[in-house]
Parts: C-alpha cells; sequence; structure tokens
C-alpha cells in the first residue's frame, strides 16, 4: 500500500529531471561562478604585484651591475653619487629594531591588558578598556607620526642627548600602533582557555596569580607569541608614523637617539625623486621585495606557531 | 540543611538535576567562591573548624580538600608535571621528592603502571579514564584529607568507570570521600552513606543499604525506584 502511493511522487521527480535544464542547477552554477571568479581574481590580483614587486626588484641584481651581497650587507646607500653604492643595511637594522623595540614595549602591556580583561575585571574590560584599546586601532598612522613628533620627539630631546629622533621615537610610537593587534589576540587566546583547566588549578589550591603564571601564560604562550609576530610584520611595514619620528639618515645609529631610517622610510622619501627604470627606482623595488619577503617570513612563523597551538 | 559527612568513608550525594547537590559540594572546597554574586550562608565545619568563618584560607582549605570534576582536566603539560603541579604550588622544589610524590600519587591513582615509561608524554595523549585517574593522582599529590568528586564517571565508558569505582572503593581507607552521582546505581554499589535531595533540601540521609533497601521517606523510595529524576 505504501508502494503504490509514493509511485506517482517518484514518476513526478523523474520526469522533472529528465525535463530541461533545471532551475536550481542553474542558480547552482551561477553561484560557483562567481565564487571562482572572485577567487581567481584575486589569485592573479596577489600574484600581478608579487611578479611586479619581485621583477622590478631583481632587475639591479640581473642586469644593473648591484650585488646582493652589496645590498644586504652594504653600510653605505648613496644612489646619486657617481659611483653609486646600495647598502641596504642600515635599513635592515632601522626595520628591525623598530619592530623589535616596539613589540618588547607593547607585548608586555597588550599581555597584561588582557590579563586584566579577561582573568581579573572582565566587566571593566569589556566595558572601558576594550573599546579604548580598539580605537587605538581606528587612529590614522598619520596621527601617530604627528603626535610623536610633537609629543615624544621633544619629550626624547630634553631627556637624552642628540635630537630626539630615531630609533626610540620610532619604536614608541610603533608601540602603541601594534598594541590593539597583541591585546586583541592575547585576550582571544586567553578567552578561548577551557573553564576546567582554570579550576582544575583552583581546586589544587592555587591563588590566582599562580594560575596565571603557571598555567593560563605557559598554555596559551604559542597564541600569545602569535599576537607578537603579528604585531611585530604591522610594525615592520609601517611607514608614514615611522618616518615623521625617525630621522631618516641612512647610516646605522650609535644610539637609540640618534637619527636612522628604515625600508620604509626610505621608500617613501626617495620614490618621488626618482625616474621609473632608474637604477635608483629598481634598487627602491628592491627594498619593497625585502619588505615583501620579510611579511612572507612572518607569515610563516605565525603559522608554525598556531600549529604549536592545536597540538598542545 | 543539617548534614554530617563520616570520616574515611564514601558519601553519595543523589538526587535529580538541579536539586543543589553540586553546589552544595562544591561549598565543601568553597569552589562556589569563583562564581560572582554568590550568596553563602551557614556554617561548614570540617575538623571542627568553620571554614567560613573568614579567617581561613581557601588556598589552604583547597590543599586539603581535593576535587575531581566531571570532566577530566588535565592541564596541557606532561604526566608528571600534572601530578607535580599542586606540590609545586605548595613550595615543594626538591626533585627527588616531586619524583616520590608523582610516582606515589599514580600508584594511588592505580594509574602508575600505564604511564611510568611515559611520564615526559603530555597528559592529552591519554585516554578519558586515564585523564580522569590522572586527575585523581594530582589531587592525592597535595595530601587532602577529604576527595570531592563531582560526578567524576559520568564522561566516561563503563569500563573506565569500573576502574574508577574500585579506585575509590581502595582510596576511602585513607580520604573521606564525598561524591555527587547521577547515578544511583553507582551509589549503591560503592557509597557508605547515601544523602538523596530533593529541590535544594536533603529529604533523607541515611546508611546505604538502609536508604535503598528500606527508605523512610516515600519521596526517597519513588526516586530511587525511578518514578521521576
Amino acid at each position: 500500500m505504501n508502494m503504490t502511493q509514493t509511485r506517482p511522487a517518484a514518476d513526478a521527480i523523474a520526469k522533472d529531471g529528465r525535463g530541461k535544464f533545471p532551475k536550481h542547477k542553474l542558480e547552482e552554477l551561477r553561484g560557483r561562478g562567481y565564487v571562482m571568479f572572485c577567487v581567481l581574481l584575486l589569485i592573479v590580483i596577489i600574484f600581478s604585484i608579487v611578479y611586479f614587486i619581485a621583477s622590478r626588484g631583481l632587475t639591479p641584481f640581473a642586469s644593473q651591475g648591484v650585488s646582493v651581497g652589496e645590498m644586504l650587507g652594504g653600510l653605505k646607500w648613496a644612489p646619486e653619487a657617481d659611483t653609486p653604492r646600495f647598502g641596504a643595511l642600515p635599513f635592515l637594522f632601522g626595520s628591525f629594531a623598530t619592530s623589535l623595540l616596539a613589540a618588547v614595549i607593547a607585548a608586555p602591556l597588550g599581555i597584561c591588558a588582557a590579563i586584566f580583561m579577561t582573568e581579573m575585571m572582565p566587566k571593566v574590560g569589556k566595558n572601558i578598556l576594550q573599546p579604548a584599546i580598539e580605537l587605538l586601532a581606528g587612529v590614522p598612522s598619520v596621527v601617530y607620526g604627528f603626535v610623536g613628533l610633537s609629543v615624544i620627539v621633544p619629550f626624547l630631546r630634553d631627556v637624552f642627548p642628540g635630537q630626539g629622533v630615531g630609533i626610540l621615537a620610532g619604536g614608541i610610537v610603533l608601540s602603541v600602533m601594534i598594541l590593539p593587534t597583541i591585546t586583541t589576540v592575547a585576550t582571544d587566546a586567553l578567552r578561548s582557555l577551557p573553564a576546567g583547566l582554570k579550576e582544575g588549578s583552583y581546586a589544587l589550591g592555587a591563588t590566582r596569580w599562580q594560575t596565571i603564571s603557571r598555567l593560563v601564560i605557559p598554555t596559551t604562550l604559542p597564541s600569545l607569541m602569535t599576537g607578537v609576530v603579528l604585531g611585530i610584520a604591522r610594525a615592520f611595514g609601517e611607514a608614514l608614523a615611522v618616518q615623521m619620528v625617525i630621522g631618516n639618515a641612512p647610516h646605522i645609529p650609535h644610539s637609540l637617539t640618534q637619527s636612522a631610517a628604515t625600508l620604509t622610510s626610505i621608500i617613501t622619501l626617495s620614490m618621488g625623486n626618482t625616474t621609473s627604470g632608474s637604477l635608483h627606482n629598481n634598487a627602491l623595488w628592491s627594498l619593497a621585495l625585502i619588505l615583501l619577503i620579510m611579511t612572507f617570513l612572518f607569515v610563516f612563523v605565525v603559522r608554525l606557531l598556531e600549529r604549536r597551538v592545536k597540538h598542545a | 540543611m543539617d548534614l554530617t559527612i563520616p570520616e574515611k568513608s564514601i558519601t553519595a550525594f543523589i538526587g535529580p538535576s538541579g536539586c543543589g547537590k553540586s553546589t552544595l559540594l562544591r561549598t565543601l572546597n568553597r569552589m562556589n567562591d569563583t562564581i560572582p554574586g554568590v550568596l553563602i550562608e551557614g556554617e561548614v565545619v570540617i575538623q571542627d573548624r568553620n571554614i567560613y568563618d573568614g579567617q581561613t584560607e581557601v588556598e589552604f582549605l583547597r590543599k586539603r580538600v581535593g576535587m575531581v570534576f566531571q570532566q577530566p582536566n588535565p592541564f596541557p603539560k606532561t604526566i608528571y608535571d600534572n601530578v607535580a603541579y599542586g606540590p609545586r604550588l605548595h613550595g615543594v622544589t626538591k626533585k627527588s621528592e616531586l619524583d616520590g610524590i608523582v610516582e606515589k600519587s599514580l600508584r594511588s591513582a592505580s594509574l602508575w603502571n600505564e604511564v611510568k615509561d611515559v611520564l615526559k608524554k603530555s597528559a592529552w595523549s591519554l585516554s578519558g579514564g586515564q585523564q580522569q585517574r590522572l586527575c585523581i593522582a594530582r589531587a592525592l599529590a597535595v595530601e587532602p584529607d577529604i576527595l570531592l568528586m563531582d560526578e567524576s564517571t559520568s564522561a566516561l565508558d563503563p569500563i573506565s568507570t569500573t576502574k574508577i569505582e574500585e579506585l575509590t572503593r581502595e582510596l576511602k581507607k585513607s580520604y573521606t570521600i564525598v561524591m555527587v552521582t547521577h547515578n544511583m546505581h553507582q551509589a549503591a554499589r560503592i557509597s557508605d552513606r547515601t544523602v538523596f535531595f530533593l529541590n535544594g533540601e536533603v529529604v533523607e540521609s541515611a546508611d546505604t543499604e538502609q536508604l535503598f533497601r528500606a527508605p523512610r521517606d516515600q519521596r526517597t523510595e519513588d526516586y530511587i525506584s525511578g518514578r521521576f529524576g
């Protein structure tokens, strides 16, 4: 009896399937088409950018007589001299020094803020501290540079010898800029810690601080480091704010308050003064290529850390 | 409610969900302190001392009143470090002393033979039942007098459950055990005294045998014969 009842319905489905191209299949194809087109476009854009930077950036080494060794290890940057020199080590040093200094300043602040928000006063953290820190992320970099130039640089000039500009000023400005990244990633990591773990620690007679220092931080360390590396990557790529406070002198400084330069600052400063295709212009592309490779490395490190989180 | 829990025996709290048995268990080591807005009235006296007298240090109390939770919650550390976590909190630093505590605790939790060669492996590589016995070893490592077990077998398979029950029977020789269980057969199997809760009240508290064979209260009888809950 059941069979006879369902047969008409089954017939209808079979008939419909044999009929002309059904509407839902068309929709399926159209949806898939949109997504594939967007993804392809994205891939094409990414590869074009990488190809463009690489082809321009490799020209000085390939056909204009600059050696990779000179670029990475040379101390003198004089692209317009009679015998042009392309030593980018001072910029590499400047980029690393400012980013690492920024991380050294921002990491403890950001991680402590995250601990405060998750472990100590979640209400105050959620309603006051978190919005305040998120606000920091929205401030344009030129504003940071401006504040750095008119507050931090004069302050450093009064306290330390020199002009106040330099790696210390750059590091301080950058540390405020990367604070939201570090704090947000750290907060997410701490929040995602299973509640049962902390209870287990308290049940053994641990104080809150013992629980934080012996259980919470060791467990979430790879995630916390991910935040710090993302922060360093952001600092490494920041151009404008750094350029405003670092002094832009193409040499390795002897102190933190002496003028220096970074890869980004030298690109933004010089690019307007060079003609496309000239050796100087191509050398700037080489610097851009170095920045790109560094970014890849940072992404790689983050991936590595994330894998450690999963395997913990 | 007024309840006396005898030492060196197993007392089981039974009752339907939401009747307050876990909450009561968690007042015994003041785990409820961590929940914001919780109001605690009355006294809990452990060995002549009211733990809510405002002078008892909660860390000291929890060292003496260990707890095993419903879900096994080993720390993402090695097996060794899990057991050594508690003693280290309370100031044991000497390697030889820690080694001794770790071995003794794992033996008491009848886990030693299974893990003695893999002490440096992550505790998360163990099975659920092994993890729960590790949590028991971790609780024993701080040498408590009392062990609270909050439905500690409800997340485990029958074989692991049996192992934990056997272990519990062994442990009552040296520890006072208070367990919350959803499974009244478990209470009947291993506990010495059983307390039946309903809507936040103690309905009946008696020797296990008596409570299951001849309950005095009609509600107890209804519950243990499966008419509700």
